[in-house]
């Protein structure tokens, strides 16, 4: 049956495609989600570079519903052997599709393009699964950014702030002037995505790796993760009542409109301001989340490369993970994206502000220890354990009368049961 | 007659035994691939899963068996606790409210009044939307920033404040009203029906026996509807138990986990989180809960037939 539909698919792609047919070159087939906006536009390039090296290119029909249902299938064409050549899959997935024998290895691709000089060590170890290459990086998010309105912070007379007691002094301010201080969307992705950059705040690089990366449970049942709760409660009293189930660009919408002063979201909220034509550094800033100056909080998006058996296949597949990383490719996507390049040897001047600065802070947590993986976006711990810990975090700010002590020993268990 | 009857028959023996062999198998014939799609599409899968609800199957199925360990696991599991509890609120208000909503309208309508069929129709319609429709439009009245609280202070009453949904104590609540909302007319549709089935001559003898109105429906009227009642609530605690769509539209389970019943957990856990085991398990629990209503309702449903 999938045999004859891919027969069936094949034959439809070659009469659809006739000129790139008859050069005889590989087909890729790709799994993503970028369907819209500015990677949509991203991705066609991709396409249309993969298309000038004489190969064909086949979209993954993705149907939504966050990508589930995209899982879902792509689940069950890699066990009927029929996978695809690549499939947007990140952080500790890109390993657990590895230990499961569907990857293929890079390492011909990475040693001729020499992607470990390109790519810092704490990134490329997400896309390697026993020493070698399994999937190729995109990008670069950075989420610990906190986005800020500088007309409402003008009005009130204040300064962005970089620690938090400095957040929660400007928050009271803006607060008594009526302004809401924090953009935030009740979702537990986003809520997480707060909890994350007050952990990396109050616990520093290396406990916040202990904690989320190594599950070291005398860092997680601690007094000073306990003192993170206070604090992320803290945070997140300045966010206004009717916060819960709003999508996050709703909230960078409150900061762009100055309902809101700032918002604690990943450099994707820059594709918002772009989209209502602002100017980063004028009409809108972009700092280190309060108490992380010069702290990384990394979220990649890769490509994972799955085993095939066609020569041309392959040899295509090859090709795009070669393209992705070149630099042409890495900036046109990098500039529609809102992320960095995911390579250090990059020219940034066609980057606005925000990217510079953001590149800047890459290299030199990369160098000084303070690039940690993100756990709230999957790349830190598997997605079992990380939902474990988004249902703490989201239980406790949604409670009435939250308990950090209670919370912290939730965390405790709800890691140790998912181990 | 015998004689010259029996050879016609006699020749048309062959082909009226083809046909009526024909007749004997087409119908099993047709409905046969019907039974085998159900029987491994329904009952296939159900008893795959309850298999894999006993190995520690992540994201995809393995064949580790590790006993009642994911059964432990869920027991343990705040999370399943609550969405546990958010079902017995909500199926337990939710079957409810429906039933008096459904039965009291029901006996107005049986009223005789005028315009009955147009009345009827635009309390039935909610049941002709998607609970996705439902979802979406209730969140949107209740949002306290765009809805009815929004309204209210637009109108210049500005103390009134109604922040169910996005209290994490009262969430469940808003999805109650929601479901209550689309499922009562189908209730009160089911009810009429009933009424209009019992005998006048009973409602007739009744009044020359001088019972009040009220009196001639609760004593006689609704008890003769016990099977409407069975079949409400069976339906009822079937859209309950599977109910999935209307969270997901109305609050995604928040805020938090608030509002998480336990088809939201097993899609969460099985999809979303790569852990079948446990969504398996969890799924196994809601069959259970669902056979724990529909054994005993089949039960008594083929005794009353053995009855008549």
């Amino acid at each position: 049956m999938n045999t004859f539909k891919r027969h069936l698919t094949a034959l439809a792609v070659s009469a659809a495609l006739m000129p790139a047919a008859a050069l005889q070159a590989g087909e890729v087939e790709v799994l993503h989600w970028w369907t819209a906006g500015g990677e949509a536009r991203a991705a066609a390039a991709l396409k249309e570079m993969m298309e000038e090296q004489g190969h064909s290119w086949k979209d993954f029909a993705v149907a939504g519903g966050g990508g589930e249902a995209a899982m879902t299938v792509l689940k069950t064409r890699a066990v009927s052997g029929n996978p695809p050549a690549a499939a947007q899959i990140k952080g500790l997935d890109i390993r657990e599709w590895a230990e499961l024998g569907f990857l293929t290895s890079l390492d011909s691709v990475a040693d001729a393009e020499n992607w470990d000089q390109l790519i810092p060590p704490r990134i490329s170890d997400v896309m390697k699964y026993e020493g070698e290459y399994v999937a190729v990086p995109v990008n670069v998010h950075r989420v610990n950014w906190l986005w800020v309105n500088p007309e409402v912070m003008d009005d009130v007379g204040v300064e962005v702030p970089t620690t938090l007691d400095e957040f929660f002094e400007v928050a009271d301010k803006l607060q008594a002037e009526g302004y809401i201080p924090l953009a935030h969307g009740g979702q537990p992705w986003q809520d997480a995505t707060v909890f994350d950059a007050v952990a990396l705040a109050q616990l520093g690089p290396d406990d916040y790796r202990k904690a989320f990366v190594d599950h070291d449970m005398n860092v997680i049942n601690s007094d000073r993760m306990e003192e993170v709760f206070t604090q992320f409660a803290k945070v997140m009293s300045y966010v206004d009542d009717d916060a819960a189930g709003r999508d996050w660009n709703t909230a960078t919408g409150m900061v762009i409109r100055g309902e809101a002063a700032m918002q604690i979201m990943g450099d994707w909220a820059k594709g918002e301001f772009s989209a209502a034509e602002l100017t980063p550094g004028e009409d809108y800033l972009c700092a280190p989340a309060p108490g992380t100056t010069g702290q990384f909080t990394f979220n990649v998006d890769s490509f994972a490369m799955f085993s095939l058996t066609e020569d041309e296949d392959i040899q295509a597949q090859k090709d795009l993970a070669r393209t992705i990383l070149e630099p042409e490719f890495q900036t046109l996507f990098n500039q529609n994206k809102g992320s960095i390049p995911v390579r250090t040897d990059m020219d940034m001047s066609a980057f606005d502000a925000c990217a510079q600065a953001s590149m800047e802070t890459f290299k030199a947590s990369a160098e000084d220890g303070g690039l940690v993986p993100s756990f709230s976006h999957g790349l830190a711990t598997t997605s079992y354990i990380q939902g474990q810990i988004f249902d703490v975090v989201t239980n406790f700010v949604n409670s009435n009368n939250p308990d950090p002590a209670k919370a912290t020993d939730q965390l405790a268990a709800a890691i140790q049961s998912a181990m | 007659m015998e004689h010259t009857q029996s050879r016609p028959a006699g020749v048309a023996k062959a082909p009226s035994g083809l046909m009526d062999g024909l007749q004997r198998w087409l119908p099993k014939l047709v409905v046969a691939p019907t039974f085998i799609l159900i029987g491994i599409g329904i009952y296939g899968y159900m008893l795959w899963t309850g298999v894999l609800s006993f190995t520690n199957s992540s994201f995809l199925p393995s064949y580790d068996f590790v006993g009642l360990a994911q059964y432990a696991k869920l027991m343990e599991s705040e999370r399943w606790l609550v969405a546990s509890r958010n079902l017995a609120i909500f199926g337990g208000l939710f079957i409810g409210i429906c039933l008096l909503i459904g039965v009291v309208l029901a006996i107005f309508l049986d009223q005789r009044i005028r315009q009955e069929g147009a009345i009827r129709t635009i309390y039935l319609y909610p049941m002709a939307l998607s609970m996705i429709v439902t979802g979406t439009v209730w969140r949107w009245i209740l949002n306290p920033r765009l809805g009815l609280e929004k309204l209210m202070h637009d109108w210049g009453w500005s103390s009134f404040s109604f922040d169910w949904l996005v209290n994490s104590d009262f969430a469940i609540y808003t999805i109650v009203m929601a479901a209550v909302w689309q499922a009562s007319g189908f209730v009160m549709a089911l009810f009429l029906a009933g009424l209009r089935g019992v005998d006048s001559s009973i409602i007739r003898a009744a009044r020359v026996d001088g019972a009040s109105l009220p009196v001639i429906y609760w004593k006689i009227i609704l008890p003769s509807l016990r099977p409407v009642f069975f079949s409400s609530v069976m339906v009822l605690a079937h859209i309950a138990i599977k109910s999935f769509d209307l969270v997901m539209a109305m609050t995604a389970g928040g805020p938090g986990y608030s509002t998480d019943l336990p088809a939201v957990f097993m899609y969460a856990h099985t999809f979303t989180r790569g852990q079948m085991g446990l969504g398996s398990a969890s799924a196994m629990l809601m069959l259970g809960a669902i056979l724990a209503l529909l054994v005993p309702y089949l039960y008594s449903e083929l005794r009353e037939k053995r009855h008549d």
